[in-house]
């Protein structure tokens, strides 16, 4: 394991959401600050669930054997409900943060809910990527031969991917998410509650990262299919952009809706 | 402890309340002129009385003053969180660039993770054979700490009172000369060990005078803004990792939880020093300690004022008297002031065009969060993982005081929320957070 290792995976699973951050969040305070309050609110969700998992096994007695896989099987589940739940209760409270800052100022500069969305999604995506992903890249610094014992070589790459999968991911449920609790379409919710214990309930597959990976990312294209159009997006505005003729394409010279 | 600065612009040389109040509606200066008076008793009166009433009439006075008549005192503090955001990403910076130059150093010199034995201030050792007695060290060290630091408070505010000036000068250039030379030279000394790098001593001694010499220019007098920030970040960085050095374990941990509640005390309660020490100064009309603050917005010196001589015969700008607490020296904290610094006898400056309101933030609270954050990356089983948490759990607890000082809008003390959420994130991620992780890791399984 290497540098080129290192880098490369680090690039691979942050890229993006280092592209993100810098066009879209970092030149506004306020997206900055709600996104780290949307990473602390991910942060939350997992010492809940973690403190769930460890009373779970403290319960069982740490005996060995299948007891530990099926209790961190629930610990997986048990996980994606708190994050959903949590992803609702910022919404909460965003929305009555929203309030307040519409009331001072009608008319610039209050966010509006699809930007807190995307801002949100991001937040919780980076957090979980960074969480799930940053000991393994440390441990990829150091010395050693990757499955040496007979496991797949591929760890670290496969372990890259996903958790790329998993932050863009995020940011789509977020948008989705949020959508769907301002027009009260609450089936909307339960969908994005299935798809992520579909995409975490997958990872139990490895190291059969094959099909893993590859429904992961078919899930990631339709979530990102349905996010710009929830988002207002429309076939005509995307011909536009990629011919270049709309004016405004960059998110960060649109106007709040 | 953090503070609003108050504009210095023609218009808006009033404290730091009207003048995001102007912001949005320009007032006639006659009658800020005529508030100015009674503000300042207000400002004392509501340090000694702790009731919210005043708050509200003193904002109904100025707002009806201020010609937006009618406006409810809810409003207000709206208005201060627009402006709130950008002040909170202006500390965010600093506060990360401090905790990152923290961490990268820990985690890759051997000299500040090695125990070379500890302090007088914390005598008590922790390798005792129980548990017990352990925590009782802990506890005792905890205490001589606290009792040093409070002693140097009031030892400070005592001379603060008696008007020994030049003493309390030599001794904040004492502690920035031993700070920019001596651990400069140490920290130097380790690095370059680290890295196996040779370097002569007429070059590593040109190197650190120059250093040292431009930092006590820019801390002390004057200097580009940046230049100054940098350095502030770069002392703060380096007494936090000789506390993080010379601290035991236990003792560390419960040294930070006492010092935010000492914090909390000496800032809030009516006869705390810190707060003793802001109202003297607020009735002298002085800066107390000039240096010891960061301050976000573009001064081009800290302790010049900027008055235009013809706006109003005030020759201070009234400050917002709030408190930060910070270290000068080698654990002897001194508590600056951290307001507005205003020099009395300089009429006839030259006004400053278009400076920004900022927000000050004591030495200290950059020093104890990365005291936190440094901890938890020095001990945490080359986990990272805890170190994020500790760092997100201390951005969030700073969001949300300033949240409160945009909603209170006097002193109040930094490190109280950010080193509760900081600890309780640390013990709950490393005995939590961190074996679930780690067999989510292993398995590769993703939440």
């Amino acid at each position: 394991m290497t540098a080129a290792v290192f880098f490369g995976c680090a690039f691979i699973a942050f890229g993006p959401a280092l592209a993100l951050y810098v066009f879209t969040i970092a030149t506004e305070p306020l997206r900055v600050i709600f996104l780290i309050a949307g990473a602390f609110f991910w942060l939350v969700s997992l010492l809940i669930s973690s403190l769930f998992w460890f009373l779970a096994r403290l319960i069982t007695n740490n005996k060995d054997g299948p007891t530990q896989k099926y209790l961190l099987i629930f610990g997986v589940l048990l996980s994606v409900f708190v994050q959903e739940t949590f992803r609702f209760a910022y919404y909460r409270l965003l929305k009555k943060a929203s309030e307040g800052l519409k009331s001072i100022s009608p008319d610039e500069a209050a966010p509006s809910m699809r930007l807190l969305a995307y801002v949100s999604g991001l937040g919780f995506g980076i957090m979980s990527g960074v969480f799930s992903f940053v000991n393994t890249l440390s441990n990829s610094l150091g010395p050693g031969t990757v499955g040496i014992h007979g496991d797949s070589p591929q760890f670290f790459l496969n372990s890259a991917f996903m958790t790329l999968v998993i932050i863009l991911l995020h940011v789509f449920w977020g948008v989705i998410f949020f959508d769907a609790c301002e027009k009260k379409k609450w089936y909307v919710l339960l969908i994005v509650l299935l798809t992520h214990l579909l995409v975490s309930a997958q990872t139990f597959l490895n190291p059969h990262y094959g099909i893993n990976l590859v429904s992961a990312y078919i899930i990631m294209v339709v979530m990102a299919i349905w996010a710009f159009f929830v988002a207002g997006g429309s076939c005509r505005s995307l011909k536009l952009c990629l011919l270049c003729q709309d004016k405004d394409f960059l998110l960060y010279n649109q106007r709040s809706r | 402890m953090l503070t609003f600065m108050a504009s210095d612009s023609e218009e808006e040389a009033c404290d730091e309340r009207t003048s995001l109040m102007s912001a949005e509606s320009p007032s006639p200066r006659s009658c800020r002129e005529s508030q100015r008076g009674e503000e300042d008793q207000e400002n004392a009166a509501q340090w000694r009385s702790q009731e919210n009433e005043e708050d509200v009439e003193d904002d109904a006075d100025q707002y009806i003053c201020s010609g937006v008549p009618g406006r409810p005192p809810g409003l207000e503090e709206e208005l201060t969180l627009k402006y709130g955001a950008k002040h909170v990403i202006m500390l965010f910076v600093p506060v990360t660039l401090c905790m990152v130059v923290v961490v990268a150093t820990i985690k890759s010199v051997r000299f500040y993770t090695e125990k070379n034995g500890q302090l007088i201030y914390t005598p008590f050792t922790e390798d005792t054979p129980s548990v017990g007695q352990r925590l009782l060290n802990s506890v005792l060290n905890t205490l001589i700490m606290i009792s040093v630091i409070v002693v140097m408070t009031i030892f400070l505010v005592l001379l603060y009172k008696y008007r020994c000036y030049k003493f309390i000068h030599g001794w904040l250039i004492m502690s920035s000369l031993m700070l920019l030379f001596l651990f400069t030279y140490i920290y130097l000394g380790e690095v370059l060990k680290t890295y196996n790098v040779a370097m002569d001593y007429p070059t590593l001694f040109l190197t650190v005078w120059n250093f040292g010499a431009v930092g006590m220019v820019c801390i002390h007098w004057k200097g580009p803004l940046v230049l100054q920030q940098a350095y502030l970040i770069m002392i703060s960085a380096l007494m936090a990792l000789v506390f993080i050095k010379y601290l035991p374990e236990w003792s560390a941990w419960v040294i930070l939880g006492a010092i935010s509640v000492y914090d909390l005390v000496a800032v809030l309660c009516p006869k705390g020093p810190l707060r003793m020490l802001v109202e003297t100064a607020q009735e002298r009309n002085e800066p107390i300690f000039p240096a010891l603050i960061y301050s976000s917005a573009m001064v081009w010196t800290v302790g010049m004022a900027k008055l235009d001589p013809s706006s109003q015969g005030a020759l201070q700008l009234p400050y917002d008297p709030e408190m930060e607490d910070s270290y000068d020296s080698f654990g002897e904290p001194s508590y600056p002031d951290v307001f507005e610094p205003t020099l009395p006898g300089y009429p006839g400056e030259e006004l400053e065009e278009e400076e920004e309101r900022g927000v000050k933030l004591g030495l200290g609270d950059f020093i104890f969060y990365s005291v936190l954050v440094g901890k938890a990356a020095a001990t945490g089983n080359g986990d990272w993982n805890t170190t994020l948490a500790c760092f997100v759990a201390i951005l969030i607890g700073l969001c949300l005081t300033l949240l409160l000082l945009a909603v209170f809008k006097k002193a109040l003390p930094a490190l109280p929320i950010s080193i509760t959420f900081g600890l309780i994130f640390y013990f709950s991620t490393d005995n939590l957070v961190r074996p679930f992780m780690d067999t989510l890791a292993s398995h590769q399984l993703y939440i």
